[in-house]
């Protein structure tokens, strides 16, 4: 198990390595940002002096030595329009999205996982096959669309809602969250659910798969031939089925969902890191598109780390082939 | 039991033909598969003869004129043409727009898909078919694709590359191939323990012969399910791109850059710019994942009946 | 307690109710400040803010025309000499007192800013000498004669010297000043209590990506504003902005997207508009060196555009008005020069070009290009009001006389860098004129490259003509407000004849509110709390 830990560990650290490289050469070729940035009166001397001062003028290598030197040290750099450390401005949004990205997981969760059972159960019966319709319908239509419609809908026409923005905001265990407030959760409502809505979809996949499967199942069978009731065996022996793959899908989801919160959250003008990010491509901030990436890149790479390992802890058979490969 | 009791010698691998049969067949066992292949085909008729059918050339700008912009449904023009769908803020008819608007869709959705498989497809056997440390190579690199949002690592790639049909396929390829080869390197890794490619590797076939015969066709069936949905995905991706103002260029306008450009109108009641587009959109992309859907129930042997 | 009474307690409860928060006003702003420091980033929404806390000696009307603000009066007492008179009895928010010092401490801190995206100095540069016989005068030397100085006074802030001490004699010198003790970081200010200016507001709160918010300077030396507190609130998707309006979750906003317009008054909001300085432009590709082939120019081996004739067919081929009433919803001036009529060095009697397709396609085949040419027309997608769609209509228009146009437009970000390298034969872009004088447009669009210092930065059509190189750099030079004028008059004109530049419209800038209060469109854009009023 520990040669297996140590050979994961150093693969997540290659990973994150190539894709440091990888980000920072592609941003390079996303334009200047000094003709963005310098006033449009500024003739060419003071357009050099902005490139001197935030480092621009150094060679690429130099540039790319010096990001990899500072990130090393854990510094991705400072944000070239707020002259600020890049990870303090990802860090002061981080809780946000974090926290639109969780209640949208569980409204997923919530939404999936009943109607998924239920499909499952009754794949051939009206409300299976409307679940599963619907289901589609949660993967076909396109984030953006839905988080217009909803603000149409919900708070322009029946003004229930607010528009965007996030509530107040109380500490919890240091972090900054405004789910705990009637006002912050009503902020969240919207967001969240455009967010959850295709997850919600693929957890009623898995929910409906898992069913479908665990039914024929011969343990499953047995249960029903001993007579439990059908009650008990969804919640002990089919949930049980289905449970580890929502977890470990949603879990791998919690990093793309992360990632899908830069359109929600552009529509509600949410202030997450996925607006933060918008906002700096607007700007051609390098640094903090820099950070984020590779703040995702790290997410993913833990998320997959950790799914591996307790893959790994759950069934000796996956690291017995691993090592053999 | 089971349909798909796998082939056990080469040559039933050749002949396909009657589980196909069969197959098909069950596709069709649903009403469902009826109207979403229907749909599908109707979708695809409307993009592929869409010079044909539609009244106006929509990205011919000499045919537009920003003085018929706007007109709601039904709307006549200066010079007597009508507007079944109206026409959007450069005058464009909205009906042609549409069936060219989807034409183009399509043709990303299906070219990147298709471009995708293949890389991804030939990369997952190849590794599959090695082992060793190429496999494991490839597979670090599949991993390292897959640890990547699509929509991250296509926004960044389209900003540096600027607006065009080829660009949006190229970033499109780029996101997806991965996919395809875990897919089939998955199922080779299945097949490649099976007795008939014991028997194949015993007959000293050539390796390309193994693969290209024997290997890959067994890897079709999960390949054509992810392939499908894929499009859909492709097609959703690319239009959530042109929304995020990077993709397709603005004098022709994919359905998702219809939506984008409708958007603006929304909240001023010319809802037509951004809703016929916007439904279009969505049939295209629920009529794929249904007949996707259907595939995946078909072939996948565990769970028929 | 009787009826009447408890009404009367519910009535005045109520009043005190609406008092409070008719004394708070929330506004849904484009874009954030990037820093509250005055002088960190020289941008519209810095800028803006910065004219609530931080004052400057000249100030700017709404036509941008300078007023009296920490100076009460300037003059030249000989050409390269400006006398301005500080306001007595100005105080900071700390307290202290505002004097020459603060203004010296002020000026020699711009350069200094560590890690600035775009610094000051542009307005400081014309200074030479700083001198001040009396604590209530201020003496500035130039190099040669400098018109534009006040209105360069008026381009910064000026921040307390005591704040972060400075020692007793700040001394200016070109070369460096003295007497600075260690200059605050920019970050600083983002602390309300290191935000000290003389503004008629104070920094309260500044939540980065969420809000700001000022409070009334109890101690400020002008009328005190209406507002107490403000809340600044970034929202920058047009969208939502006018959902948060609509929803009442802002009280004002900057820019509704002009398709809303009619969405939001009939919701029982308002929207006014006021005439901008940015003009939205078409520069066309003017470059001579040799080897130069014109990027996107196709069924030509030459560069079309060095001819008059198909830059003036190009002109006569775009019908402005059409684009205003369609693309623009009428929100929109059509242009015939580059900056509009009531500022100053505008000429009243240069109409916009004529709409005329014949001519144009007449002026092209006389040019020796009867079937046209292909072209790609850059533009940015989210820099102008419906750049984008703009550019499309001028494509159509384009098309229509032979010039098969397609557009390509991209974030303002890659624009801006691809325009910098040339990559684009025609571009349709906008400039606003900072300084509200006709000298900064034709500076930046219409003179040669490097002719004098400052000189066609963002002249990316690299047009060149003599006549208007010379007429500008002499208005530059000429203290008499007519005479310069004149000058410039004369300047926009000839550039204007030659068709060096295609002006295409004055944008002009809406803001939306609710009712009961009441705002004067600027011409530089900016949305300011001390001048929003309740009706």
């Amino acid at each position: 198990m520990l040669a297996y830990l140590i050979r994961r560990i150093g693969q997540a650290l290659l990973t994150v390595a190539v894709m440091a490289t990888i980000v920072f050469l592609a941003i390079y070729a996303v334009g200047n940002p000094v003709d963005i940035l310098a006033n449009p009166n500024a003739d060419a001397k003071e357009m050099a002096e902005i490139a001197a001062r935030l480092g621009l003028d150094r060679p690429l290598y130099e540039q790319f030595g010096l990001f990899v030197m500072n990130a090393l040290q854990g510094d991705l750099g400072r944000s070239f329009v707020f002259n600020e450390p890049a990870l303090k401005l990802i860090a002061q949004r981080m809780p946000a999205t974090l926290e639109l990205a969780f209640v949208a997981l569980v409204f997923s969760v919530l939404i999936g996982i009943p109607l998924g059972v239920w499909a499952g159960l009754r794949p051939e019966g009206f409300a299976g096959r409307s679940i599963m319709t619907g289901s589609i319908l949660g993967f076909s239509l396109p984030n953006f669309w839905i988080g217009l419609m909803l603000i149409l809908l919900f708070a322009v026409e029946l003004k229930w809602l607010p528009s965007g923005g996030r509530g107040p905001t109380t500490s919890l265990f240091g972090l900054q969250v405004s789910f705990l407030t009637w006002e912050g959760l009503r902020h969240l409502l919207l967001p969240a659910f455009t967010l959850a809505l295709y997850k919600a979809a693929l957890v009623v996949r898995l929910a409906r798969a898992g069913t479908r499967e665990a039914v024929l199942q011969d343990y499953v069978r047995f249960a029903r031939a001993k007579g439990l009731s059908p009650r008990r065996i969804v919640l002990v022996h089919v949930l049980k089925n289905i449970m580890i793959p929502v977890v470990t899908v949603l879990g791998l989801e919690l990093g793309s969902m992360i990632a899908f919160a830069v359109v929600t959250e552009t529509v509600f003008a949410y202030p997450g890191m996925g607006k933060l990010l918008i906002d700096s491509i607007g700007r051609l901030d390098r640094p903090v598109i820099v950070a984020y990436l590779m703040l995702v890149v790290v997410i993913f790479v833990v998320i997959n780390l950790v799914v591996d390992l307790v893959y790994a802890a759950l069934d000796p058979r996956v690291r017995l082939t691993e090592a053999g490969a | 039991m089971s349909v798909a009791a796998e082939p056990r010698v080469p040559a039933a691998v050749e002949r396909h033909e009657s589980p196909l049969r069969r197959r098909l067949g069950e596709f069709f066992d649903r009403k469902s598969a009826y109207v979403s292949v229907a749909l599908l085909l109707l979708l695809i008729g409307a993009a592929v003869f869409a010079p044909w059918i539609a009244p106006q050339n929509p990205y011919d700008l000499a045919q537009l004129d920003i003085m018929d912009g706007r007109l709601a449904p039904g709307a006549t023009s200066m010079d007597g043409k009508v507007f079944r769908l109206g026409t959007d803020e450069q005058g464009r008819d909205m009906l042609s727009a549409i069936l060219y608007g989807l034409r183009i869709s399509l043709f990303v959705g299906i070219v990147s898909t298709v471009a995708a498989c293949s890389v991804g497809a030939a990369i997952g056997v190849f590794a599959a078919y090695k082992g060793g440390r190429v496999e494991s190579l490839v597979m670090r690199a599949v991993d390292l694709q897959l640890s990547f949002p699509a929509i991250l690592i296509a926004l960044v790639l389209l900003a540096a590359f600027g607006r065009g049909i080829d660009k949006v396929i190229i970033a499109l390829v780029v996101v997806q191939w991965a996919y395809y080869a875990r897919t089939v390197r998955g199922s080779a890794l299945v097949e490649r323990n099976r007795d008939y490619m014991e028997a194949a590797r015993c007959l000293a076939l050539p390796k390309s012969r193994i693969v290209f015969r024997h290997l890959l066709p067994n890897c079709l069936p999960p390949l054509i399910v992810v392939a499908t949905v894929q499009v859909a995905h492709a097609i959703a991706l690319e239009a959530t791109l042109s929304f995020l103002g990077v993709g397709v260029p603005v004098t022709e306008p994919s359905l998702g850059m219809l939506i984008k450009n409708g958007y603006d109108y929304l909240m001023s009641g010319k809802y037509w710019i951004s809703t016929y587009p916007g439904i279009a959109l969505v049939m295209a992309i629920v009529a794929i994942n249904m007949v996707g859907d259907r595939l995946r129930d078909v072939l996948n042997p565990r769970l028929s009946k | 307690m009787s009826t009447s009474r408890t009404a009367l307690a519910a009535l005045l409860l109520a009043g005190s109710v609406l008092g409070a928060s008719a004394q708070d006003l929330k506004i849904g702003v484009a874009s954030e400040a990037t820093s509250v420091d005055p002088h960190f980033h020289n941008v519209g929404q810095n800028n803006a803010l910065r004219r609530h806390i931080f004052q400057s000696l000249v100030g700017a009307d709404e036509n941008q025309k300078p007023v009296p603000q920490l100076a009460t009066s300037w003059k030249t007492l000989d050409d390269s000499t400006w006398e301005f008179k500080l306001r007595p009895g100005v105080t900071f928010s700390n307290g202290k007192p505002f004097t020459v010092r603060d203004f010296v401490y002020s000026v020699c801190r711009i350069p200094l800013v560590e890690n600035s995206p775009s610094n000051f100095t542009i307005a400081t540069k014309g200074i030479e000498a700083i001198e001040s016989p009396d604590p209530q005068t201020l003496i500035i030397r130039t190099k040669g004669p400098y018109p534009l100085l006040p209105v360069e006074m008026s381009v910064f802030g000026i921040v307390s010297a005591d704040a972060f001490g400075a020692e007793a004699e700040v001394k200016f010198a070109k070369s460096g000043c003295t007497g600075l003790g260690t200059p605050p970081k920019s970050a600083d200010f983002n602390d309300p209590s290191k935000a000290i200016g003389t503004g008629p507001y104070k920094l309260k709160e500044y939540t980065r990506g969420t809000q700001l918010v000022v409070e009334r300077n109890d101690s400020y030396w002008g009328d005190k504003p209406h507002w107490k507190t403000v809340t600044f609130r970034p929202i920058t998707s047009a969208g939502p902005r006018v959902a948060a309006l609509l929803a009442g979750d802002v009280d004002m906003i900057e820019n509704p997207p002009i398709q809303d317009f009619e969405k939001i008054k009939s919701s029982g909001f308002e929207v006014i508009q006021g005439l901008s300085n940015r003009i939205i432009y078409i520069h066309l590709d003017q470059f001579t060196g040799p080897d130069w082939k014109t990027p996107g120019v196709k069924g030509t081996d030459k560069n079309p555009f060095l001819d008059k004739r198909v830059r003036e067919a190009v002109s006569k081929a775009i019908n402005r008005d059409a684009i205003v009433e369609r693309i623009m919803g009428g929100v929109a001036v059509p242009a015939g020069q580059l900056l509009p009529v009531p500022l100053f060095g505008s000429s009243p009697d240069m109409k916009p070009d004529r709409f005329d397709p014949e001519a144009a396609k007449k002026l092209l085949a006389e040019a020796g290009y009867p079937n046209g040419f292909d072209l790609v027309l850059g533009s940015p997608n989210d820099r102008y009001i419906n750049d984008e769609k703009v550019a499309q209509a001028v494509a159509q228009m384009l098309t229509r006389i032979g010039i098969r146009t397609t557009v390509d437009s991209m974030t303002a970000s890659t624009f801006f860098s691809r325009r910098n390298k040339y990559d684009f034969s025609a571009y349709l872009a906008g400039w606003g004129a900072d300084t509200g004088e006709m000298s900064n447009s034709l500076a930046a669009l219409v003179t040669t490259q490097n002719y004098a210092p400052g000189f066609g930065n963002t002249n990316r059509g690299r047009y060149s003509n003599k006549t208007v190189d010379e007429l500008t750099a002499k208005a530059l030079t000429t203290i008499d407000d007519k005479a310069r004028e004149d000058l410039l008059r004369q300047a926009s004109k000839a550039a204007m004849q030659d068709y060096g530049i295609i002006p295409l419209h004055f944008e002009v800038s809406p803001w939306a509110y609710k009712k009961g209060i009441a705002y004067t469109p600027r011409v530089d854009q900016y949305t300011l709390a001390h001048e929003i009023r309740a009706k």
